[in-house]
C-alpha cells in the first residue's frame, strides 16, 4: 500500500477538487418561506370570503335569469292502451307516434331559446359503445370502406355502411314541432353542431350509404342526398355524452316567448328508450354569460366564502379571547408530553 | 541483473495462496535456483499502486483482472435502502390492494349490468347489440366478459401505483447528492477534498439518525501523532501540554497556561514533534544520569521501525514515509533529538547518531537481519541489527499490556517509575509504547533464524501463527528502556460539534481501540463525558479478574468473567433505574473484553438496555468485529438510525454493518471511504451533513412522496368515479395522450422541483435549532403512515370534488 497518493497530484494543485461557489449549488438562494401566523390566516380568509361571497351572488343571479322548461314526455306520450307495454308500442311500425305536449313559459323567454332532449340512463360513455366508430370514414371519402371498429354495425348485406357503427345506427329520431298561439314557431336546425366538427370531422364528401338497411333498425335514418357535414343532428349525436344523463342540442327557436304563453309542442315519439327505462325530456331554455342554468357554480363560491368567513371571525375570536406569543416551544407536542419522547 | 537482457533465461518458479480479499496477508514463496524465498506483503505491490523513490523495478505479476486482490476488495457498499423507501412499499402495497380491490367491484357490477343486457332475447340496452358481440361484452358469458374486465381495470387504475415515484425518487436523491458534494462548508482546503456521496439512496435516512458510532482514531483525532512525552530510565521528559490535559484544566476552573498555549503554536513547526525539554535536547542528554540508557533509547526510535527516509535534494533535509503516523512521529523525534535515521537499503539502515564520548556526529550502520512486523495480535514490533562493533541487538517496541510481561528479570529497572509515568500519560489523553531491547548470542540467533526463514517461506494459511509463535520465542528477556507518548491530537471543531449533535437528541458512541484511561481522557476532552456525569465503568481488567484469568481452567474464568460483568452491568442498571434528573446524566465505559461477554446473546439486552440509558457509551479495547457487533445490536434492537463514522480498515465492518457508513477520507487509506456510503473530510462536517443536508434530503423525499401519492390517488380515483357513471366498462373519462403524459410530462416536474429544491428553514436555522427540528422530524416520521392516509383521503376528497364540478 505503499506510495498511494503520488506526487503527481500535488503537483497539480491548480486542479482542485474545491467545488466553486455559486448561490445556486450552496442551496442559498433567495427564496420565499411563509409563515402562517394568525395575522395572515385571518387576512387571507377575510380576503377569499370578502371576494368569493359576491362572485357567488352574481353567479346565482345569472343562473336564475335563465328560464328554462323541462317536460318528460316517455310516459306521457304513450297512448293509454299501451300503457302495460311501452315496449311493444315504441317498437311497433304501425302505430302513431304523433304526441301533442302543451308547456307554459312561466317567465319571458328571450331569443334564442334553445331547445335540448334529454336523455337519462342512457350510456353513450359505455366503452363499446364509445368506441364503435371510425373517424377515417366519417371524414373521407377515400376511407369509405373503412369500418374498422364498427362490428356490428360495419357492414349490412356485404357493403359497408357509412356512417358505419353503434353510436350512429343508434341516432336518435324523435322530432319536435313548435307552435305558440296556433301559430307555427320555425325551429332552426343550423349551427347547432361544433363548427370544428363540420370542419374537421364529417367530410362534405361522405354521403350516407346503406345505412340502417340491417336486420334490425336501430335510431333515425339520414338523407343519403346529404353530406355527413351537414347533417348536425347526426354530429350532435356522435359527439358523445359523458355522463348517462345528457342533453343535445336539438335546434333553436329564434324568437321570443311570452311570458305565460302556452307552447303546443307536437312531438314524433320515435325513439326506443323504453327497453331500459330510460327517460325523455325536453328542454327549452334560454342562456346568459354563465351558460344555461347552473346554481352549483354559484352555491359553491358562497359556500366557500361563506366558510372562510367564518373561520376568519372564529380565528378572530380565538385570538383575541386567547391569544398566545408566537413561536412558543412549550405547546409543541414533545413538549408538551416529555413522557411521549422516548423513542 | 541491472539489464533487460539478464531477465532473457530468469526462471523462478512462484507458488502463492489462491486469490483472495485479504489485502494485509500474502503468502508465497518464490523458488530461484532450488532456493526457496519467502513471499510476503511486502513483496507485492497491490493494483493501483504508483512507483516512488524509483524508475523502475522488475516484477512479476502475480494476479490480473478480477482476482486482484483489491478488485477482490471493490465490491460495492452492501445494498442499503432507507427506512423511507422501505415503508412506501409498504404503503404501495397497500395501494395495490386497493386496485385490486377497486377492480374487483368494478368486474362484479360490470358482470352484472352485461348480464341484464339480454334476457329471454330481449335486449335491454340495445344501442349496445348484447345480441352480437365479442367476449368483452358478451351477456350470455358475462362471468367472463367481468374476468376480462378486471384486468382492464387493472390497466385502467393502474394510475393509482406511481411506478414513476422510483424512478423520481432516483433523480432527486441524485440531484441532492450532487448538492451534498458541492457544499462548499464540507470542503476541507487542506487536503483538498469535498463531501462525496457515494451512494445517493440514504440521504433522507441523515436526517433520521438518532445514534452515532464513532471511531476516536482519526475520526475525532487528526491522527497526525506528536511525539510529546517520553520516560527514559524511569524519569520522565517532555514538558508540551495536552489538549486533554487543558481540557482538564478547564474541566477544574483553572484556565492554566495560556501563554503556553500560544508558544506551543511556535513551535509546532516541524510536524509530528512537539516535544521540550532542555535536559535531552541538543544533545544535553549526555550529562543526564542515565544517558547510557537515554543512548539505547533514542537509537532504538531510529532504528526499531518501518519508515523510509526520503531526503530532499535541494535542503539535506530528510522527512520520512511512514506506514503509520505514530512511526514517523518516533523517527522524528529522534531526528530532533540527534540520532538521524537517513538511508535504508535491504540490508541495512544508517543513522547519524552524536557520540557522547566526543561529542560529535558519526555516522554507523546496522545491518538488519530481521524484522518482527507489528500486527494487531501482537501488538508489538521487533528488529534484530547487527552493529558495526558485531553485536546482536533485539530492539523491540510494543504495547505495555504485551511489553511487560517479556522483560527479563534483570531487566525490571525502572518497571515501577515507567508504569506510574505510562498511567500519567495516558490520563494525558497520550497514546504510549515500551522500548525494551536485548543483546542475543550467536547460537540463539542462528537457531531462530533457521526456524523463522522456515515458517516464513512455508506455503500455508497459518504462516502467520506459525512465524509469530517462533517471534514469541525470541522476544523475552528484554530489558525496560523507557516509554514514549505521542499525542492524537483531536481534529478542528468536534467538541463543539459533538454538543450540537447532542443537543439535537443525536447520541454518540465512541468505539475504540485505545485503552480505557486514554478513551475517558479523549472523551472529556472532546465534551463527550462532562463534569458531572456519573460514570458505570464496566472492566474486566480488575485484580480479581486477573487472578481468574491467570488460573488453569479457562472455561470456569470465563463463566466468573461473565459472572462479574454481568453483575457490573446489573449494577449500573439499577443506578440508571434509580437515578433522578438531580444527579446527572450517567456514561457508560466498557471494555473489549467485558464486551465479549457483554454481547452474548443472554447478557445483551441488558446491556442495551443500560446503554441505551446512558447519555454516551464508550467502548474502549474494542476489535474491528466488535465494533461491527455493537453496531448490528444498536440497529436491530432498538430499531432507530445508526450511523457510523470511521476512517481506518479496522472501521470497516462497522461502516457496513451501521444504516448509514460514514467515512473519513483523512490519512488511513482509502478502505473505509471505499465501503462509507458518504465520504467526508472532517468530523465537524457531519453536523452539517446531518442537521442540514439530513434534514433537508428527509423533509423533501417525505413530502415528496406524499405529494406523488396524491397526484395519483386523486387521479386514479376519479378514473374510478366516472367509471361509476359509466356502467364499469372501462372506458377512461380522460383522453389517451392525457392519461399516458400525465405522470411523464404533467406532474413529473412539479414533484422532483419539490424533492430537490424545497427548504422549509434555512441552513442557519436548521443549525441552530438542530435538536428541534430533529425531534419534530421523528414525530413526523412515526406518523409517515398516517401522514399518506392523511393525504389519500384528501386527494380522494379533491378528485370527488373535480368529478362533482365536472358533472355539473
Amino acid at each position: 500500500m505503499k506510495g498511494r497518493r503520488s506526487s503527481s497530484e500535488s503537483s497539480s494543485s491548480s486542479k482542485t477538487k474545491k467545488p466553486q461557489y455559486s448561490k445556486f449549488t450552496q442551496q442559498e438562494l433567495s427564496a420565499c418561506k411563509p409563515i402562517l401566523t394568525p395575522g395572515y390566516v385571518i387576512g387571507i380568509f377575510i380576503i377569499v370570503g370578502v371576494i368569493f361571497i359576491p362572485v357567488g351572488i352574481i353567479s346565482l343571479f345569472a343562473s336564475e335569469n335563465v328560464v328554462e322548461i323541462v317536460d318528460r314526455y316517455d310516459e306521457g306520450c304513450i297512448p293509454p292502451n299501451y300503457s302495460d307495454d311501452m315496449l311493444a308500442y315504441i317498437q311497433n311500425s304501425d302505430t302513431n307516434k304523433t304526441c301533442t305536449r302543451s308547456l307554459k313559459a312561466t317567465k319571458l323567454m328571450k331569443s334564442p331559446v334553445y331547445i335540448y332532449y334529454q336523455l337519462d340512463n342512457f350510456y353513450q360513455n359505455h366503452r363499446r359503445y364509445v368506441k364503435s366508430r371510425n373517424d377515417k370514414q366519417l371524414w373521407s371519402k377515400k376511407h369509405e370502406d373503412d369500418t374498422k371498429n364498427c362490428a356490428p354495425e360495419a357492414t349490412s348485406n356485404g357493403l359497408s355502411i357509412v356512417p358505419c357503427g353503434l353510436i350512429a345506427w343508434s341516432l336518435f329520431n324523435d322530432s319536435y314541432g313548435f307552435s305558440i298561439k296556433n301559430k307555427m314557431v320555425k325551429v332552426s336546425k343550423k349551427n347547432i353542431a361544433w363548427e370544428s366538427d363540420k370542419k374537421h370531422k364529417f367530410g362534405s364528401d361522405v354521403y350516407p350509404k346503406n345505412f340502417q338497411n340491417g336486420v334490425l333498425i336501430g335510431g333515425g335514418k339520414l338523407n343519403s342526398s346529404i353530406p355527413l357535414s351537414k347533417q348536425e343532428d347526426l354530429i350532435v349525436w356522435m359527439r358523445t355524452a359523458a355522463l348517462p344523463t345528457f342533453r343535445k342540442l336539438y335546434g333553436r327557436i329564434e324568437s321570443d316567448i311570452q311570458a305565460n304563453d302556452s307552447v303546443t309542442v307536437i312531438i314524433e315519439n320515435n325513439y326506443n328508450t323504453y327497453s331500459f327505462g330510460g327517460k325523455k325530456k325536453l328542454v327549452l331554455s334560454t342562456t346568459t354569460w354563465i351558460g344555461g342554468k347552473n346554481d352549483f357554480l354559484g352555491i359553491a363560491y358562497i359556500t366557500v366564502g361563506g366558510l372562510c368567513l367564518f373561520l376568519a371571525i372564529s380565528f378572530i375570536l380565538v385570538y383575541v379571547v386567547m391569544p398566545r406569543p408566537l413561536g412558543d416551544p412549550a405547546f409543541l407536542s414533545w413538549n408538551r408530553h416529555p413522557a411521549g419522547h422516548q423513542i | 541483473m541491472h539489464e533487460d537482457s539478464n531477465f532473457q533465461n530468469f526462471k523462478a518458479i512462484i507458488r502463492c495462496e489462491d486469490p483472495n480479499a485479504n489485502l494485509y496477508t500474502f503468502v508465497g514463496s518464490l523458488e530461484l535456483e532450488e532456493q526457496q524465498y519467502p513471499l510476503t506483503p511486502q513483496q507485492l505491490l497491490l493494483r493501483d499502486s504508483k512507483l516512488r523513490n524509483t524508475d523502475c523495478i522488475y516484477g512479476a505479476v502475480i494476479f490480473t483482472g478480477r482476482d486482484t486482490k483489491v478488485f477482490q476488495n471493490s465490491t460495492g457498499p452492501p445494498s442499503k435502502r432507507s427506512k423511507v423507501e422501505r415503508r412506501m412499499d409498504k404503503i404501495i402495497y397497500f395501494l395495490f390492494g386497493i386496485l385490486v380491490l377497486m377492480s374487483f367491484i368494478g368486474s362484479i357490477f360490470f358482470g352484472i349490468a352485461t348480464r341484464e343486457d339480454l334476457q329471454d332475447g330481449k335486449m335491454k340496452r340495445w344501442y349496445l347489440r348484447p345480441d352480437d358481440t365479442t367476449a368483452y361484452y358478451d351477456p350470455k358469458r358475462a362471468a367472463v366478459a367481468a374476468v376480462l374486465h378486471f384486468l382492464t381495470a387493472l390497466m385502467l387504475y393502474g394510475y393509482l401505483i406511481p411506478i414513476s415515484l422510483y424512478v423520481s425518487i432516483e433523480i432527486v436523491k441524485i440531484l441532492q447528492s450532487i448538492f451534498i458534494n458541492q457544499d462548499l462548508h464540507m470542503y476541507y482546503e487542506e487536503t483538498d477534498k469535498p463531501a462525496r456521496a457515494r451512494t445517493s439512496n440514504l440521504n433522507e435516512e441523515l436526517g433520521q439518525v438518532d445514534t452515532i458510532l464513532s471511531d476516536k482514531t482519526g475520526t475525532l483525532t487528526c491522527n497526525s501523532m506528536e511525539f510529546i512525552k517520553c520516560s527514559i530510565a524511569g524519569t520522565s521528559y517532555g514538558r508540551g501540554v495536552t489538549e486533554v490535559e487543558r481540557a482538564m484544566a478547564r474541566r477544574k476552573g483553572s484556565p492554566l497556561e495560556e501563554e503556553v498555549t500560544e508558544e506551543q503554536e511556535d513551535k509546532a513547526s516541524i510536524k509530528g514533534f512537539n516535544f521540550e525539554d532542555e535536559r535531552i535536547m541538543n544533545g544535553s542528554w549526555v550529562n543526564e544520569p542515565h544517558a547510557d540508557v537515554i543512548q539505547k533509547f533514542l537509537r532504538l526510535l531510529a532504528i526499531c521501525h518501518t519508515a523510509l527516509p526520503e531526503v530532499d535534494e535541494e535542503n539535506g533535509k530528510i522527512s520520512y514515509e511512514a506506514e503509520s503516523p505514530d512511526e514517523a512521529a518516533f523517527v522524528i523525534a529522534a531526528r530532533e533529538l540527534g540520532f538521524e535515521f537517513y538511508e535504508r537499503t535491504q540490508t541495512s539502515i544508517s543513522v547519524h547518531e552524536l557520540d557522547p564520548v566526543t561529542g560529535t556526529k558519526v555516522e554507523r550502520s546496522y545491518s538488519l537481519l530481521n524484522v518482527l512486523e507489528f500486527s494487531s495480535s501482537r501488538k508489538r514490533m521487533s528488529v534484530i541489527v547487527r552493529s558495526e562493533e558485531g553485536t546482536l541487538l533485539l530492539l523491540s517496541k510494543g504495547a505495555d499490556s504485551v511489553m511487560f510481561e517479556r522483560l527479563a528479570e534483570n531487566g525490571r529497572e525502572f518497571e515501577e517509575q515507567t508504569k506510574e509515568h505510562i498511567n500519567e500519560y495516558a490520563d494525558a489523553g497520550l497514546r504510549t509504547l515500551i522500548l525494551a531491547y536485548r543483546e542475543l548470542d550467536e547460537k540463539e540467533y542462528k537457531q531462530f533464524n533457521e526456524e523463522f526463514t522456515e515458517a516464513k517461506n512455508s506455503v500455508s494459511a497459518d504462516r502467520e501463527e506459525l512465524a509469530e509463535e517462533i517471534a514469541e520465542k525470541i522476544e523475552k528477556n528484554l530489558i525496560l528502556l523507557g516509554a514514549t507518548a505521542v499525542e492524537d491530537k483531536l481534529q478542528n471543531g468536534v467538541p463543539e460539534c459533538i454538543d450540537k449533535l447532542a443537543q439535537a437528541g443525536i447520541k454518540l458512541w465512541v468505539l475504540t481501540g485505545d485503552k480505557m484511561e486514554t478513551a475517558i481522557n479523549i472523551g472529556f476532552a472532546c465534551s463527550l463525558l462532562r463534569q458531572g456525569m456519573r460514570q458505570v465503568i464496566i472492566s474486566s481488567e480488575t485484580p480479581e479478574s486477573k487472578t481468574l484469568e491467570k488460573s488453569e481452567d479457562k472455561s470456569a474464568a470465563a463463566a466468573a468473567l461473565k459472572a462479574s460483568v454481568l453483575h457490573q452491568l446489573i449494577r449500573g442498571k439499577e443506578l440508571l433505574d434509580s437515578s433522578n434528573e438531580s444527579l446527572g446524566p450517567l456514561a457508560l465505559i466498557i471494555d473489549g473484553k467485558s464486551l465479549t461477554y457483554a454481547l452474548e446473546d443472554d447478557v445483551k439486552d441488558l446491556f442495551l438496555e443500560l446503554a441505551i440509558g446512558c447519555a454516551s457509551v464508550i467502548c474502549c479495547r474494542s476489535s474491528p468485529k466488535q465494533k461491527a457487533l455493537v453496531t448490528r445490536l444498536v440497529k436491530t434492537k432498538t430499531s432507530s438510525t445508526t450511523l457510523a463514522i470511521g476512517d481506518g480498515a479496522n472501521d470497516v465492518g462497522m461502516l457496513q454493518e451501521a444504516d448509514i457508513g460514514v467515512g473519513i477520507s483523512g490519512v488511513e487509506g482509502m478502505q473505509a471511504v471505499m465501503s462509507s456510503d458518504i465520504a467526508i473530510a472532517q468530523f465537524r462536517f457531519l453536523e452539517r451533513l446531518l442537521l442540514v443536508h439530513g434534514h433537508w434530503c428527509y423533509r423533501r423525499i417525505s413530502s415528496m412522496i406524499c405529494y406523488f401519492f396524491y397526484k395519483n390517488i386523486a387521479f386514479g380515483f376519479t378514473l374510478f368515479f366516472f367509471e361509476a357513471y359509466a356502467s364499469f366498462s372501462g372506458q377512461p373519462v380522460y383522453n389517451d395522450w392525457f392519461l399516458s403524459l400525465y405522470n411523464v410530462f404533467f406532474t413529473s416536474l412539479p414533484v422532483i422541483a419539490l424533492g430537490v429544491f424545497d427548504q422549509d428553514v434555512s441552513a442557519r436555522f436548521c443549525l441552530k435549532v438542530g435538536t428541534k427540528f430533529l425531534s419534530f422530524l421523528l414525530t413526523i416520521d412515526k406518523n409517515l403512515m398516517v401522514a399518506l392516509i392523511k393525504t389519500s383521503y384528501k386527494s380522494l376528497k379533491h378528485s370527488l370534488f373535480i368529478y362533482k364540478s365536472y358533472r355539473k
